[in-house]
């Protein structure tokens, strides 16, 4: 490879590596054809794993970080002073290509910076995604980073090419977005969300190809003042509106040259943690956003214990909970017990009466639910009389949550 | 005590016979000595004839199935305690993942599964120019005996390369057609060196984030032993050391003033990017790529753009297709002639399509119109849309279902809805196609359905009078 092809890929890699939502997941399974490359298992791979523990799955750039916008979260702003460059479409396919048939990604990640007009660049990006598949063949995952501002029929197009296509909220509120992100407007984004979700849906029914692994967004947390509570009803209002397959959180990171009016300090990696498990809990654990905020203070998340155990603490009266006998919904709201350990708990109960060795085969999470749980040969101390409960249970620093 | 031994490896044919045989012959696991010797010609198990296939819940054969690739000597043992166990009256033995051994072989599968998820992931190639083209080498280490159930992710993954995947237990090679297997091979048999690498490790570090710094989690998901077959694992000990100081330099740093100037005009401009002229928005029509299966090319409207009047159809046909030009066909004709009773001059209407590409499928040499659904027809709507933006006529005809689908974003019923009615934002008639008259069976209903068509062309040609006056 040379230098400049390599020195633009150091700049461009490097500016579009704050986009978490960037995933190779939900993809219809596909082989490659006699001569081409490229497969989809449906699942995603996670080809390398960097020292900040991410996942590096896509080639995830940006076609260029020259833009017109000037968004003060935003490392690519117009007014940021970072070194800029730009691919072709040639040198991206190139890389794409060449990437691929060394095994280091599952296909490319591909986003920009606004040139000339919204237009222009969404223009620019799907010429990639053309290229690879028309002239290549190519069968790998593609991920296109939408451009709301861009007009409907590119979008059309777009998701022709595309495994999955993302529009990113960034700001949980129409307020922030106005003030940290003038270009941007909240009704622009959700149109574009609107559009996506009926072009995904009426393919699936109609057996055709139009984004097939659906969309994804990211929100940035820690930029504004918005609460913990109001960014979960945004994406419990964006998993109900658009069936997005997902909501990804960003810590804001300190970023070189950042903005003058954005706090510049370590990203809040905990809070993002929280968001993520709390996220779980909404889509796979029935529950509400208002009960998730019930387990914290002033609409903020606990930090210090995961949204369940928080919920679990201020709800002692609903507890201990009989593994052998309570219903599904109940032995999810356990500490400790995750959605597939509830499947097994409930498909072994019917053939054998559990006992705590048995749970100690089903999770690892038992310190954590033994307090909340009455088995076959446990019934824990009435959980009113602990009042250390909660300094038992909570860990001393949680692990890092994984990002795919 | 039978003593039965299997080929090294994951021998899955081995195991399956074995099993039939001591089932057939009632042998209790406590009775089995497994052995996996590697002179093969041993073959413990006395012949007799095959003995007849087990059957066994589709979820134990599978279990079974991945199970016999994991590494561990005691993996047919445990296997076949649990295949005898199904088969004495516990059929339903998988399902409760408690019980010890059930445990201990989902444990297992688990790190089978593991292992080829983690080849599929980390296994890197290289690339050799060779005598006849490109050829891809890879050299792993795989925990178990994976090779063989990993070779369709490669072969269904990379088809159109030549490859050879090498590692400690045996090789694979690819050719674009064929699969072969091959011997154990060295790690000196693979390359060293690949001109792509440099680019691999320039975007892994830069793909890094040091103000997330967190080795730990990395290390879970990236075991350090796959790291001396990965490239990119050079860079993690300096990435890990410098992160902080590239935070603390990041922290410290002052906003510093924007140098460049605050290009006002470009932005102001960016806002102005949609097709402004007919011709313009053409060019982005010709451009595109078919939404449908079968067109070949954009079959664009037609006609005066301060046109009083837009007839909207559903999409070109054969004919127009080939000619490129809308309404030509038997039914454009048939339109040409109601226009002419209904008082309309065609010059002076504009007339296009809600599809703008012929869509069908291939019978023989006919090609067979198919109708586009609805989705199809929303993906062109936008484009319909800004073309009536820029005619800007007074009335809009919707020839339709799908005109007035695409007009309107719903479906509407012709049957139903027939006549004057706002189509979108428009004020318009909705009528039928004409293709519908030429398919109506006789010739009263074809006279009948003539009339009405030619009242509501009237209808919109008074509408367009009266909004003018």
């Amino acid at each position: 490879m040379d230098d400049t092809l390599l020195k633009k890929l150091r700049i461009l890699a490097d500016a579009a590596k704050y986009d978490a939502s960037c995933a190779s997941s939900g993809g219809t399974r596909r082989e490659a054809a006699e001569g081409a490359i490229g497969s989809a298992t449906g699942a995603g791979i996670c080809h390398s794993y960097t020292p900040d523990g991410r996942c590096v799955s896509l080639l995830k750039i940006l076609l260029t970080n020259y833009c017109l916008f000037d968004c003060a979260y935003c490392v690519n702003r117009r007014s940021s002073n970072v070194a800029r460059a730009r691919f072709s479409v040639e040198e991206v396919v190139r890389l794409t290509l060449g990437f691929y048939k060394r095994n280091y990604i599952e296909g490319l990640f591909l986003s920009s910076g606004i040139i000339r007009s919204p237009d222009y660049t969404m223009e620019q990006m799907m010429l990639v995604a053309r290229m690879l598949r028309q002239q290549h063949g190519f069968t790998g995952y593609i991920h296109l980073k939408a451009i709301p501002e861009a007009s409907p029929w590119l979008i059309e197009q777009a998701g022709l090419w595309a495994d999955r296509l993302s529009v990113n909220l960034e700001l949980p509120s129409a307020e922030s977005l106005g003030r940290l992100a003038p270009e941007k407007d909240e009704t622009t984004i959700q149109t574009a969300m609107g559009q996506m979700h009926e072009r995904i849906v009426e393919a699936k029914e109609e057996r055709r190809r139009f984004s097939p692994a659906g969309q994804s967004t990211q929100v940035i947390v820690g930029a504004d003042d918005t609460t913990d509570a109001a960014v979960l009803a945004a994406s419990d209002r964006l998993y109900r509106r658009y069936a997005m397959k997902r909501v990804y959180y960003s810590a804001f990171s300190p970023i070189p040259e950042a903005s003058t009016t954005l706090p510049v300090r370590p990203p809040p990696l905990q809070r993002e943690n929280r968001l993520y498990q709390a996220d779980w809990l909404l889509r796979y654990y029935g529950f509400a956003v208002e009960e998730i905020a019930e387990g914290g203070q002033d609409g903020m998340l606990d930090l210090e214990v995961d949204p369940k155990l928080a919920w679990a603490l201020k709800h002692r009266h609903r507890f201990p909970v009989d593994v052998n006998s309570a219903e599904r919904e109940m032995l999810l709201r356990v500490p400790g017990l995750g959605t597939r350990v509830v499947e097994r708990i409930l498909s072994a109960r019917r053939h054998t009466r559990l006992r705590m060795e048995d749970l100690a085969r089903l999770t690892s999470g038992l310190k954590r639910a033994r307090p909340f749980l009455i088995a076959a040969d446990h019934h824990p101390a009435r959980l009113t009389d602990r009042q250390d409960l909660r300094q038992r249970l909570a860990a001393p620093r949680a692990k890092q949550m994984q990002l795919f | 005590m039978r003593r039965v031994v299997l080929q090294p490896g994951a021998d899955a044919d081995g195991f399956r016979a074995a099993v039939r045989q001591l089932v057939a012959d009632h042998m209790p696991p406590e009775g089995v000595l497994w052995d996996t010797d590697d002179s093969p010609g041993l073959f413990g198990t006395p012949a007799g004839g095959e003995a007849p296939p087990l059957a066994l819940p589709r979820t134990v054969a599978e279990l079974a199935s991945v199970a016999v690739c994991h590494s561990a000597p005691e993996r047919y043992a445990l296997l076949y305690d649990l295949i005898w166990r199904v088969t004495q009256g516990e059929r339903d033995l998988l399902e409760v993942a408690s019980d010890p051994l059930v445990h201990r072989l989902e444990r297992m599968r688990k790190s089978v599964h593991r292992d080829l998820h983690k080849m599929h992931a980390f296994l890197r190639f290289r690339r050799v120019e060779g005598e006849e083209g490109e050829h891809f080498v890879a050299w792993f280490e795989p925990e178990h005996h994976i090779l063989r159930a990993t070779a369709d992710f490669f072969v269904t993954r990379f088809r159109g390369m030549a490859w050879s995947i090498l590692t400690p237990r045996g090789s694979l090679h690819w050719d674009g057609l064929r699969l072969t297997e091959g011997p154990a091979a060295n790690r000196a048999d693979a390359p060293c060196d690949d001109d792509f690498e440099a680019g691999w490790l320039g975007y892994y570090e830069s793909t890094f984030n040091p103000a997330r710094v967190n080795p730990t989690a990395m290390r879970a998901e990236m075991p350090k032993k796959y790291w001396r077959n990965m490239p990119e694992a050079a860079a993690i000990p300096a990435l890990i050391h410098e992160a902080p100081a590239r935070m603390r330099v990041m922290i410290a740093q002052q906003g510093a003033a924007p140098r460049r100037r605050d290009p006002k005009l470009a932005v102001a401009a960016m806002a102005r990017q949609a097709p402004d002229s007919l011709a313009a928005l053409n060019r982005l029509i010709q451009e595109a790529p078919p939404f449908v299966s079968g067109g070949t090319r954009a079959v664009l409207g037609e006609g005066p753009e301060d046109a009083a009047i837009a007839f909207v159809g559903e999409q070109p046909g054969d004919q127009e297709d080939l000619e490129g030009r809308c309404f030509i066909g038997p039914a454009g004709q048939m339109l040409d002639r109601a226009l002419a009773e209904a008082g309309i001059e065609r010059a002076r209407a504009y007339l296009t399509n809600a599809v703008k590409h012929f869509k069908f499928t291939q019978r023989g040499k006919r090609r067979l119109h198919q109708s586009p659904t609805a989705g199809e027809v929303k993906h062109y709507r936008w484009w319909l849309m800004k073309e009536l933006e820029i005619i800007r006529p007074r009335v809009v005809v919707a020839l339709g279902a799908t005109a007035a689908l695409a007009l309107t974003g719903q479906a509407v019923s012709v049957g139903r809805e027939r006549g004057q009615r706002l189509l979108g934002p428009w004020p318009g008639v909705l009528t039928n196609h004409p293709a519908a008259l030429l398919r109506m069976p006789d010739e009263t209903a074809r006279q009948q359905g003539w009339n009405h068509f030619v009242a509501d062309l009237r209808l919109a040609a008074a509408l367009s009078e009266r909004a003018s006056g």
